[in-house]
């Protein structure tokens, strides 16, 4: 970002003393308290991803008959080892959660990564070449975004058939129209600022304009777009796999188990409960922690 | 809007709607896995029959012309036929399609009772408790999974409370000869208030679910435009001029505020739509949407396809009638 605050004088003007605008409103952003308390709750569901073998307290696909169903801790007939209770194979509800984290939260990023570096790359041609390479993109963007979310997915998947790397490319198939959206529009006004047009007039190449200028300079919209996004897409992903769409048995994801859970509420709330509590939590962390993104970032919500 | 713009506008709609159907046709075409060899199934056929089946169902074209034999039956209505059921697609949606509709407009309806009000009180009342809680509420919605939500629902209110039933749309003994095939409509009709009471049952949980959303959504757009009305020359005026507070906000205010309410309303009625296989599927309800995944299960692709472009069509119309009542609602904005 220390390139945006040279090139582009229009957007990075410092505020304070030394002070560029994106320190500024990182600054900002550290002060939302609610939001980097949600922030710490990501971190704290990323790592759990990343150290699950460690932090897992038992294996998440172990099947034990004798504690099929056995109820949280606290209830009568549960056990400290395994706090959430099980599930109707007796596997251990806690560590296939921590175990599921892995999913979703890799599913999102993957899917948001994806679908990111295609949106700024179609955004960026057709914001910058326009005439037909803008015509073709856009329309292509209108068509896809046609369809309804899920229903599109669903239809990918019946097509591809499951597994995780048809999942994120299911999602990704319709992801990237947002961000593109966004890069093209940012880059249509930004085309015509002076300083990319004193690059062009140095002989700069439109790949070099495209990446080295304007992108630098519109990629904090993308960015707070791209973090509320991976929260819908973290749902989405548990919705295919609540459908049994997703990630195949035995993987644990969140939404599977709380489909797992549907055939039991009679007798076992848990097993639906907990996975579920888990998918809200992180969404909603992310939800928040990406709201405060857009205020301290977005000039459009700053006062 | 003029005429001449309207046409305008649907005349837009053709391209979209073209390459939307290009896109279902490929998704289909390129599954992999032989249709015929699907409806076959284990019954004995000769390579002469399996090459008629073929010939029948135009598979011995090559792609682009499939596509046109395609696009041409769908405009006439003509899906094929379904795999499972050994009757035509359409024939299928149509039989499911008033369970849909009607789950969906429920869920409209109650969307729209709690946000609006919500909204404009959050507004009125600006960082009072009840504002606050909106805000926590509104994010609530957004974030909560509705397969989750709805199986909450279920737990609570069908299997603790035992007060509300746990799956379908109505019970047996309430049955009824169906006239619109809306069931809240033709229990009326029939004179069987206790079957409407039943059948009311039956919609309220996966309304409330597949509505929860929308009502966050709507709540939010709701208050925003409210505040934003209230800031403006006019009704600070109307405020100098003494009018009772009341009628300021219902009849100066609120008018104005609806405008964005209405049309944010169309485009999330789409997305309703997409909500429905995950509530249907909840709630062991006999709509399309609960249709299309068991027809995932079964392979029963022509099915999907249909479903997935009608899915389509309908929320293409549906942005359509929400940028026509943007334009009508409010003047000052031409497209």
């Amino acid at each position: 970002m220390t390139s945006a605050a040279i090139h582009s004088p229009p957007v990075a003007k410092a505020s304070g003393a030394g002070q560029t605008i994106f320190q500024r409103n990182l600054r900002q952003f550290a002060a939302n308290r609610l939001a980097m308390a949600s922030v710490g709750v990501v971190l704290l569901f990323v790592l759990l991803a990343i150290f699950a073998p460690f932090i897992a307290p038992h294996d998440p696909n172990e099947t034990d008959l004798f504690r099929r169903l056995q109820p949280p801790a606290w209830q009568a007939g549960g056990e400290w080892a395994y706090l959430l209770g099980c599930d109707a194979l007796g596997r251990d509800i806690l560590s296939r959660i921590i175990y599921g984290s892995r999913i979703s939260i890799f599913i999102g990023a993957a899917v948001i990564f994806v679908a990111t570096t295609v949106g700024i790359a179609a955004g960026l041609a057709a914001g910058y070449f326009r005439g037909w390479v803008d015509v073709a993109i856009s329309r292509l963007v209108d068509i896809l975004l046609s369809f309804p979310y899920l229903i599109f997915a669903i239809g990918l998947m019946a097509m591809m058939g499951p597994g995780l790397v048809n999942i994120i490319l299911a999602l990704a198939y319709k992801e990237w129209v947002i961000p593109c959206r966004v890069v093209r529009g940012e880059t249509l006004a930004t085309r015509e600022l002076e300083y990319v047009e004193a690059a062009r007039a140095l002989g700069a190449s439109s790949a070099h304009i495209m990446v080295k200028e304007i992108l630098p300079n519109i990629l904090s919209p993308v960015i707070v777009v791209s973090t509320i996004r991976i929260a819908h897409v973290i749902i989405l992903e548990a919705s295919l796999s609540f459908l049994g769409l997703g990630v195949q048995p035995p993987t644990a994801s969140w939404g599977s188990m709380v489909a797992d859970g549907r055939a039991f509420i009679l007798g076992a709330w848990w097993v639906s409960t907990f996975p579920g509590l888990a998918i809200l939590l992180l969404v909603l962390a992310i939800n928040v922690a990406s709201q405060g993104l857009r205020d301290a970032f977005d000039p459009r919500f700053q006062e | 809007m003029s005429l001449g713009k309207l046409a305008e506008r649907l005349l837009h709609l053709v391209p979209v709607l073209l390459g939307v159907s290009v896109i279902v046709f490929l998704m289909m075409a390129l599954t992999p896995g032989d249709p015929v060899d699907i409806m076959i199934g284990d019954q004995n056929v000769t390579p002469e029959q399996e090459q008629a089946m073929r010939e029948d169902l135009g598979l011995d074209l090559p792609v682009h012309r499939q596509f046109f034999v395609f696009l041409g039956n769908a405009v006439q209505g003509d899906f094929g036929t379904s795999f499972y059921h050994r009757r035509p697609v359409l024939d299928v949606i149509v039989e499911r399609l008033p369970a849909t509709i009607e789950l969906s407009l429920v869920a409209l309806i109650i969307a729209l009772v709690t946000a609006i009000p919500l909204g404009v009180l959050a507004a009125i009342r600006r960082n009072s408790i009840l504002d606050k809680m909106a805000t926590v509420g509104s994010l609530l919605g957004v974030s909560l999974p509705g397969f989750w939500f709805g199986i909450l629902l279920l737990m609570l209110f069908a299997v603790h409370l035992q007060l509300l039933p746990v799956s379908g749309r109505i019970g047996f003994s309430s049955e009824i000869e169906p006239i619109t095939h809306f069931l809240l409509i033709d229990t009326l009709l029939r004179g069987r208030p206790d079957a409407f009471w039943d059948a009311l049952k039956h919609i309220l949980l996966p309304a409330i679910t597949l509505g929860l959303p929308m009502t966050a959504i709507l709540m939010r757009v709701t208050r925003t435009s409210m505040l934003e009305v209230m800031r403006q020359d006019y009704i600070v005026f109307a405020e100098a001029k003494g009018l009772k507070r009341g009628r300021i906000l219902f009849r100066h205010a609120l008018k104005n505020a609806l405008i964005p309410t209405v049309s944010v309303a169309a485009i999330e009625t789409g997305s309703l739509l997409g909500g429905n296989m995950i509530v249907e599927t909840v709630f062991g309800w006999p709509g399309l949407g609960r249709l299309v995944v068991e027809s995932v299960f079964l392979r029963n692709y022509p099915l999907v396809q249909a479903a997935v472009l009608f899915y389509a069509v309908t929320y293409v119309l549906l942005n359509f009638i929400a940028d026509i009542l943007y334009t009508t609602l409010n003047p000052r904005v031409k497209l």
